[in-house]
């Protein structure tokens, strides 16, 4: 056991094999997720990019062992999933940090849940508390904190546990633009010093663009794996400078033209008549060759 | 002599600047300023009708027949240097507190029983949910009947005042606690104990919190009319009580002592109020006060 | 610039000078200081700043929910609000679609859109109904009329205010961060949705955003508002043509129309803070 955190045992390799899951009784069941199946290789950024429904939330919930699927097996190295653990940490959008707890207190929770040594768990927390730049904020009640900071104390909380993979479901929206910047540098690098497997899901391309190492475009429900696109730009990047690559311009439009057809479904919903009036906005809409323009 | 009124004046001038300029202090803004004054006015429309019977000419019907302010004051002076008076609160006062303890030490394991556990909640709730509508006062024959002593009676019909109350406010807070809170607990390896210990007992205090704010005021509500109800008894180990200094000046036709009693229970639940709000606010520290 | 044909194009707003002072007890703080914005007839303008530097009392007043201290507003030549808390009646000229929904959630969405109409007794019951479902397909609404507000997504919730607003035929569409809480993805549909009511009514816009992104997708004119008081600090001439759609989002012309308009808000939002840090 070392307070050395940079000497962390290695991510570990994510796999879904055809996972469905669907809710309702039988002759009536809603499915959420049909035959999903992807790997998210070990130490690696894989994020997920689709439309808002029920689907990308439901397979967080079935990663993490919440929810077990309704067929199609989820392993971790090779071990299936068989319910929650600490080898799967969720950040959520909303902030699940107790909040009768001070931030210190968050942070130890783990280790201290699990029996660790009390001086140990102490001596890691420093040191997260550090790296998350929130030692001066550890005695403050989560309510006390700021939105940004709110995050910063959940990751640190997750951190500490060393999970194999960390999945993290939009944690960065509903914050403002510039903190919303700070947080994607600053977990970019984190995730650069402390490696694992990162899976990631948002709705927001540039976002993906800018931490994923492979990106899995996500079709409408029932969900599964739209598209894989692995993005080979080097890292670190820089959010302000990306897009001036063609190769993340193209990447971008290739997500997009992707995306912007699940989201067209996604907003039909099933009603003829908006899918009628997509039809017809589709057939005037012109050609994406618009960056000719210079 | 001109100067000696001249200096009075000045003096009073300056009297009634000190007066206006304490009133427009920033403490006595619109709201504080309306809340005195409307004060002031009932206090006066209850001495007029009282003395009087009508307010400004026009016959008020009841009024004549309410003691005015100042005998109530006068007779409240008087029983302030009576003993009894004192041993009435007293008396009140231990009851509440018993009743309202044991309400809470019971209501609250019982709530928590009925969220975590559905057999718990098949077996117990529909029973609990029966008897609820009795109102507490209705069980006072029965329970005179059942306990051994007539005190004890009395406390358990204090007890039922508190302790609904409690239970629901228990069962709501319980059945309403993030489910992620509890999910991010089992994720980070927590064993079911430690997450009831950390995590549901804490998400629940501010719910049992308001159930003893709302039910510290009913218990007061019920130990009055208890009292009233079961009479003085005599001995001074059970009876007696600001209700029955109630009923018994009604009795003994001392009018003015029954408005005593009213104000003095009044003051004696804001007072118990404060106290259970200022323990809930110490047993929560990290809820927001505005 | 495809618009719907009509004679006269209505809906140029002046705004001239125009000064709001709040004095909450004495504390006379200053919301708009001289601010000064043409925008022509059948055009969006976008206006962004930092937060709380009163975009949304620029909004209001021309929404005619207060007057001014000074200055003017013109709509069309004729005075909206002026000096001395002069203010026009609230008529259909000008609507307002807001953040956070103000559909009523007892009525069916299309009660909700034929209510204006019907309560200003303007339409009848039936006209007015017959118009809003008109409307409602159009807008790709159709077969949600007789649905409940409440039994929408968001999204959805904010395109049934804006056919409502657009019930009353209105010469400019007031809109205060309408997308704000919706994700990405949604938000560029919706974006293309109104970029097609807006092709086929040519209604003037006045859109009030965070996302810079949106702003410069949507707007002809990004307006970028100093911290508190409000001044248009800088004005971006959004060259790109209409109509337009999302392909618009990987040219470098957006890029860095973008990339301008970031920094200059980034500007003010330091600006803002700092003085933030110095009151606080």
């Amino acid at each position: 056991m070392t307070t050395n955190i940079s000497q962390e045992k290695p991510g570990g390799e994510l796999e879904l094999r055809g996972v469905s899951k669907s809710y309702g009784p039988p002759h009536l069941a809603t499915g959420v997720i049909r035959d999903c199946s992807f790997v998210a290789e070990a130490n690696k950024f894989t994020v997920m990019i689709g439309p808002s429904g029920a689907g990308k939330s439901t397979l967080v919930r079935l990663i993490a062992g919440y929810e077990k699927p309704s067929a199609g097996e989820i392993f971790v190295d090779g071990r299936p999933v068989t319910g929650p653990g600490p080898d799967r940490l969720v950040v959520f959008q909303e902030s699940a940090l107790f909040p009768w707890m001070t931030t210190k207190e968050n942070i130890v929770y783990g280790p201290r849940a699990q029996g660790e040594v009390r001086r140990e768990s102490d001596a890691l927390a420093a040191a997260l508390l550090e790296k998350v730049g929130l030692t001066a904020f550890c005695g403050r009640y989560p309510s006390q904190l700021s939105g940004g900071m709110q995050r910063r104390a959940e990751l640190a909380r997750a951190l500490i546990n060393r999970p194999r993979v960390m999945i993290l479901d939009e944690p960065f929206r509903g914050l403002d633009a510039m903190t919303k910047k700070l947080m994607l540098e600053y977990y970019a690098r984190l995730s650069e010093e402390l490696p694992r497997t990162n899976l990631f899901i948002t709705t927001d391309i540039d976002e993906a663009i800018f931490l994923a190492d492979r990106l899995l475009v996500m079709s409408h429900i029932p969900t599964n794996v739209r598209a894989a696109i692995d993005v080979d730009l080097a890292k670190p990047r820089n959010l302000d400078a990306i897009f001036r690559d063609d190769r993340a311009n193209a990447i971008k439009r290739e997500a997009l033209s992707l995306l912007h057809e699940e989201s067209m479904k996604a907003y039909a919903g099933g009603s003829k008549a908006a899918a009628d009036f997509i039809e017809a906005y589709r057939r005037r809409v012109s050609t994406p060759e618009a960056d000719i323009i210079s | 002599m001109a100067s000696d009124v001249i200096v009075t004046h000045a003096s009073l001038g300056q009297r009634k600047g000190f007066l206006a300029k304490w009133f427009t202090r920033p403490e006595f803004n619109s709201s504080t300023r309306r809340g005195i004054i409307s004060f002031v006015v009932a206090l006066v429309l209850w001495e007029l009708g009282s003395k009087s019977g009508a307010w400004f000419g026009v016959d008020v019907p009841v009024i004549g027949a309410v003691p005015a302010p100042d005998t109530v004051i006068a007779a409240w002076i008087k029983l302030i240097g009576d003993p009894g008076y004192w041993q009435s609160w007293l008396q009140s006062v231990i009851r509440v507190a018993i009743g309202f303890s044991a309400a809470t030490i019971v209501a609250v394991p019982f709530g928590l029983a009925l969220s975590s556990n559905p057999n718990v909640r098949s077996f117990a709730f529909p029973v609990f949910e029966l008897l609820r509508p009795i109102p507490p006062l209705a069980w006072v024959p029965a329970s005179i009947i059942f306990w051994p002593t007539q005190e004890l009676s009395i406390d358990f019909v204090i007890f039922l005042g508190g302790f609904y109350t409690i239970v629901l406010n228990v069962l709501g807070g319980a059945d309403s606690i993030d489910p992620r809170l509890i999910q991010a607990a089992r994720s980070m390896g927590a064993s079911p104990w430690n997450i009831f210990r950390r995590i549901v007992l804490p998400a629940v205090l501010p719910s049992i919190g308001v159930g003893m704010e709302v039910g510290i005021g009913i218990t007061w509500e019920v130990v009055v009319a208890a009292e009233m109800i079961s009479g003085g008894g005599g001995a001074s180990s059970s009876g007696g009580g600001l209700g029955f200094l109630i009923w018994n000046s009604y009795i003994g036709g001392a009018y003015p002592n029954i408005i005593v009693g009213m104000i003095s229970i009044g003051i004696a639940g804001y007072l118990s109020s404060a106290l259970v709000r200022l323990c809930v606010h110490r047993l929560t520290p990290w809820l927001k006060r505005s | 610039m495809m618009l719907a044909a009509s004679p006269t194009r209505r809906g140029a707003l002046e705004i001239a000078d125009a000064v709001k002072i709040y004095d909450p007890q004495g504390a006379r703080i200053p919301a708009l200081d001289h601010c000064s914005l043409s925008i022509p007839a059948g055009e969006i303008c976008m206006i962004v700043g930092p937060s709380g530097c009163g975009k949304t009392t620029l909004l209001n007043a021309i929404a005619g929910f207060h007057g001014l201290e000074g200055g003017a507003i013109y709509l069309d030549g004729e005075m909206l609000c002026g000096p001395e808390r002069a203010v026009a009646p609230i008529d259909c000229s000008r609507v307002v679609v807001f953040q956070n929904g103000a559909l009523f959630p007892w009525k069916t969405n299309l009660e909700n859109v034929a209510f204006g109409p019907i309560v200003q007794k303007r339409l009848s019951r039936a006209e007015a109904h017959d118009k809003a479902r008109r409307l409602m397909v159009d807008a790709g609404l159709g077969g949600y009329e007789n649905k409940y507000p409440g039994e929408l997504s968001s999204g959805l919730q904010r395109r049934v205010e804006i056919v409502r607003a657009l019930m009353n035929d209105p010469a400019v569409l007031l809109l205060d961060e309408p997308y704000r809480a919706l994700d990405a993805l949604s938000k560029s549909v919706m974006h293309e949705a109104l970029l097609q009511t807006y092709y086929r009514t040519g209604v003037t816009i006045f859109f009030i955003t965070h996302d810079l992104e949106e702003a410069v997708f949507l707007g002809h004119q990004v307006v970028v508002m100093t911290s508190r008081p409000c001044r248009p600090k800088k004005i971006f001439e959004i060259d790109i043509p209409h109509p337009r759609d999302y392909g618009v989002l990987t040219s470098r012309r957006f890029r860095e129309l973008a990339a301008a308009v970031s920094a200059c808000v980034n500007e003010e939002a330091v600006k803002a803070l700092a003085l933030g840090e110095k009151e606080g």
